[in-house]
């Protein structure tokens, strides 16, 4: 309140356009809250198409964050860690998916791994698999969109907790992998943990790349977004509902999330 | 900084102004006609014949699924026309008609694969085997309440490998060999062309969808949204739409 006084009242020409932003982030969260028809919210949730897209959205959503984990911890150590030619281009692709439009990265996925892609045609040939229509090519699309939320907040993560507790780790004697387990990784938890929140929250709402890929089909490859927007086409209402239990779930991950970005520094 | 702010203002205001441009050729005026994904091809054709007829006019055209256009078309998008693929569709817009619907064409389904028929299909009965992946339209979308019309009539035991929002997309999974074969409509084969192989699907003469067209109460220009309707009825859009694989009303 002191600086309040000092500094004066702020002046309109902030405030203004300030507000305007709020109520555009705002007011359509809350009109959707109003339009929701509350009675028949369980009923819907009770239904059988909702049912197996939440299934699926649920399934896809953890192995998705299972899969960075697994492959994109490494990623980050290795950007972060380790110098080798052409590290800031290999970067720089990382985040390409964060800015790519979704559909552009289901073109790309099907180029690479659809039935007649570049991988994709020498799989089947070898093997008689195909990825396209699977829950598998669902986990694939979510992952190539959610990884560079994880990878970047990772690396961020390794790159500011400093590489001299890995040399003090090293001159007591630890290998890379026991300093890697041991010191690093610890340090970085925090990061690891935003990071996957982050990749799970992307997963939760992938819908361009996954009906371009993975196609729409209930119970293998349709998850909810793609369920609200073939909904959306017959009935706004029930639309109106599935996408109120998306938002649920997304203010939870928010309130999960409330630690490092609610709390002002 | 300064430049930074610059640009950001411009592309904030460039789009706006192009907005505005459009009506700066005096007595030039624009009419916007909606219609259904499966009409791209003919309504094209059709909107050029209706600017050479009408000197200064200019037609805007915005192809989508029928369900989102007549939902549009009820919600008072800046619209005269309106033409979907069944009639189901333009009763749900009944609300925003300024006239009576009339039906100008009809369609009927047929199975297509791509132009080297991987799965060596040779008749709509070969795609009851599980080896052959086929995507359709959603049961939601006129096109995919027509073909699962047609699987029961038909007693295929197989599923589609991916139910799609419309009929471009399940085209699109066909041609780019993602799929063995789909269900698109007659029209859609013929536009295809070389890329796709067309195969008669049984009863499709049970299943026939029509497509109705009517003016919309928000039309600026009714005299306008009117000529264009009675243009797709009269005998020369008759023509273009049979060019196009549609069969007669």
């Amino acid at each position: 309140m002191r600086s309040q006084r000092t500094l004066g009242r702020p002046p309109l020409v902030l405030v203004l356009p300030g507000a305007l932003a709020a109520a555009l982030l705002v007011v359509p969260l809350v009109t959707l809250v109003l339009d929701t028809p509350w009675g028949s919210f369980v009923d819907q949730l009770r239904t059988s198409a909702v049912r197996d897209a939440l299934r699926i959205t649920a399934l896809a959503s953890v192995a998705t964050v299972v899969a960075c984990l697994v492959l994109g911890t490494p990623l980050a150590w290795l950007l972060a860690r380790v110098e080798f030619r052409g590290r800031t281009l290999l970067r720089a692709a990382v985040a390409v998916p964060l800015v790519l439009p979704p559909v552009v990265a289901g073109v790309a996925l099907v180029s690479a791994l659809g039935r007649s892609g570049l991988l994709g045609s020498v799989l089947r040939e070898t093997t008689g698999l195909t990825i396209p229509y699977t829950t598998t090519a669902v986990v694939i699309a979510h992952t190539f969109v959610s990884m560079p939320f994880y990878v970047l907040s990772v690396e961020g993560a390794l790159r500011s907790s400093g590489e001299q507790y890995d040399v003090v780790a090293a001159t007591l004697g630890a290998d890379r992998w026991t300093t890697f387990r041991r010191v690093t990784l610890p340090l970085a938890m925090p990061g690891v943990l935003a990071g996957a929140i982050l990749a799970w929250a992307r997963s939760l709402g992938e819908f361009g790349a996954t009906i371009t890929f993975a196609g729409n089909y209930p119970g293998t490859t349709q998850t909810m977004p793609s369920l609200i927007y073939q909904v959306l086409q017959t009935d706004p209402e029930v639309a109106r509902t599935l996408s109120m239990i998306l938002l649920v779930v997304s203010v939870a991950i928010l309130a999960a999330l409330r630690n490092r970005w609610l709390t002002t520094p | 900084m300064k430049t930074l702010v610059t640009a950001a203002v411009l592309a904030l205001v460039l789009p706006l102004a192009a907005c505005g441009g459009g009506d700066d050729g005096g007595d030039s005026k624009t009419i916007t006609v909606l219609a259904a994904a499966s009409l791209t091809g003919s309504f094209t054709d059709l909107a050029h014949r209706f600017e050479a007829d009408h000197p200064g006019v200019h037609v805007r055209l915005a192809f989508d699924s029928s369900a989102t256009l007549a939902q549009q078309a009820v919600d008072g998008a800046p619209a005269d026309v309106l033409a979907t693929a069944d009639t189901a569709t333009m009763d749900g817009a009944k609300s925003a008609l300024a006239a009576s619907p009339k039906t100008f064409a009809t369609n009927t389904m047929v199975l297509v694969t791509p132009a080297d028929n991987p799965a060596g299909i040779t008749g709509f009965q070969d795609i009851d085997n599980s080896h052959v992946t086929y995507v359709a339209c959603v049961e939601t979308a006129p096109c995919g309440k027509v073909a699962a019309a047609l699987i029961a009539d038909n007693h295929v035991t197989t599923k589609p490998a991916s139910l799609e929002v419309d009929v471009k997309s399940v085209l699109a999974k066909v041609t780019s060999d993602e799929a063995d074969a789909g269900f698109v409509y007659a029209t859609d084969g013929v536009a295809a062309g070389k890329d796709v192989e067309t195969f008669a699907i049984p009863h499709a003469a049970d299943e026939v969808t029509s497509y109705p067209i009517a003016p919309l109460t928000q039309s600026q220009d009714a005299a306008l949204a009117r000529q264009f309707v009675d243009l797709v009825v009269s005998d020369q859009g008759q023509q273009v739409l049979h060019d196009a694989g549609f069969g007669k009303p």
